[in-house]
């Protein structure tokens, strides 16, 4: 309908992380406990945007989604243009934590996908008591590389065509067109080295392996969600996974593969909805 | 199949390679010209070369011909992944061109090629 304004508000924070301000875009809507949304390696928060969207949902929930510094909207931060861009464990997890701080936000949820997914992971063996609840989306401690990085920042190949045409085939086929598209001109429009920068942390400095058998899940409980179509990080690595983690819940959503928030969000729907409900039900009993 | 895709071909128009496609059992020697096939004879032909080759088991490419191939096996990559195909030589072409092949070994999905796997 021409003329609909959608009730997504977008504003910038300034941020600081590790000592430097950063000026950070999110978009919110809902009102309620807080839903902090982080999007895969070399994309942005519009990922989310189905959500964010979601009238039943956002009434119990405020849904924050930002883009991580050299991403989307946000940009690098001033001392950093010309460096080479590295997402590490550590500065993941801090900009996570600074973004809650800037914005207040009192024991939030906090929903990450893939590399999103594997921090989460961290924050619950790391600062657990800081959250009232954490949602992995294909997440896992760690899963086999199936493909060189190297290919993804190089002068002979276009960075947004092959970071692009390499996710394409960890969404699930025959979802709906235009999501998929959506999906991937995410990945066409990142700036260049971005993606191969998240996935350092993914790759090299974030594996957990050893580590989430600290994770406490009555401190702060933990749902894991993987789509049966992502050969990335795959169900058996969420299962896996999940597996050393005492009380954490883990699903396998059919129909879906790494994307599962954008590439087909009804069908998501289907899935993060009684997981939210779950989160509502714990915080009344 | 590819010449009735005009899209396709319009996305493969800055591609000129010889390549190896197909099946572990029965590749073919494969030349594309600004994005269309110009030849394609069975391997080997003693002496012609090629800048790259992929080539899976034809129980991978029944798989990943379904209309609703399964998951794991959806993805040339995928295939590569689990064992099921290999990607060899020069890989430039196949990456700088990657969705070009990933669309053009699918054109047989929209068909009904696949069996069951």
């Amino acid at each position: 309908m021409s003329g609909f304004i959608e009730p997504i508000v977008g504003r910038y924070v300034h941020v600081e992380i590790d000592g430097e301000i950063n000026r950070i875009y999110f978009e919110e809507n809902g009102s309620g406990i807080p839903l902090v949304c982080l999007h895969t390696a070399g994309s942005d928060a519009r990922q989310w945007r189905h959500l964010l969207a979601d009238e039943e949902l956002t009434k119990n929930f405020r849904v924050i989604a930002f883009d991580m510094p050299w991403h989307g909207k946000s940009n690098p931060p001033d001392s950093q243009y010309g460096n080479e861009y590295r997402l590490t464990t550590a500065s993941y997890t801090s900009a996570i934590r600074a973004f809650c701080k800037a914005l207040k936000l009192e024991r939030p949820v906090v929903m990450g996908c893939s590399i999103g997914g594997r921090i989460v992971l961290n924050l619950a063996i790391e600062h657990a008591r800081e959250f009232r609840a954490l949602i992995g989306l294909e997440a896992a401690d760690f899963q086999q590389p199936w493909y060189d990085t190297t290919w993804l920042n190089r002068p002979d190949v276009h960075g947004g065509e092959v970071c692009a045409a390499l996710v394409s085939g960890l969404i699930a086929p025959n979802g709906p067109e235009a999501a998929r598209n959506e999906t991937l001109w995410g990945y066409k429009q990142g700036g260049p080295g971005i993606f191969k920068g998240d996935l350092y942390f993914y790759r090299v400095d974030g594996d957990l392996r050893g580590r989430t058998g600290a994770i406490n899940v009555d401190q702060c409980p933990l749902y894991l969600l993987t789509g049966e179509y992502d050969f990335s990080c795959t169900p058996e690595d969420t299962l896996r996974t999940a597996a050393g983690i005492p009380g954490a819940k883990a699903t396998i959503m059919e129909r879906l593969g790494h994307f599962p928030m954008s590439e087909n969000p009804i069908q998501f729907r289907r899935y993060i909805a009684p997981v939210l409900q779950d989160i509502i039900d714990k915080q009344n009993s | 199949m590819l010449a009735r895709d005009a899209a396709l071909t319009a996305r493969g128009r800055w591609l000129d390679v010889d390549c190896l496609l197909g099946p572990t059992t029965q590749p073919f020697h494969v030349a594309i010209r600004a994005g269309q096939i110009v030849d394609m004879t069975p391997a080997p032909v003693l002496m012609r070369s090629w800048r790259f080759a992929y080539r899976a088991t034809p129980a991978a490419f029944a798989a990943y011909w379904q209309a609703m191939p399964p998951a794991g096996w959806h993805d040339l990559l995928a295939l590569t992944k689990r064992g099921e195909a290999s990607l060899e030589g020069d890989l430039h072409p196949f990456m700088a061109h990657l969705q070009y092949f990933k669309d053009l070994l699918a054109l047989p999905r929209q068909n009904g090629f696949g069996g069951a796997s």
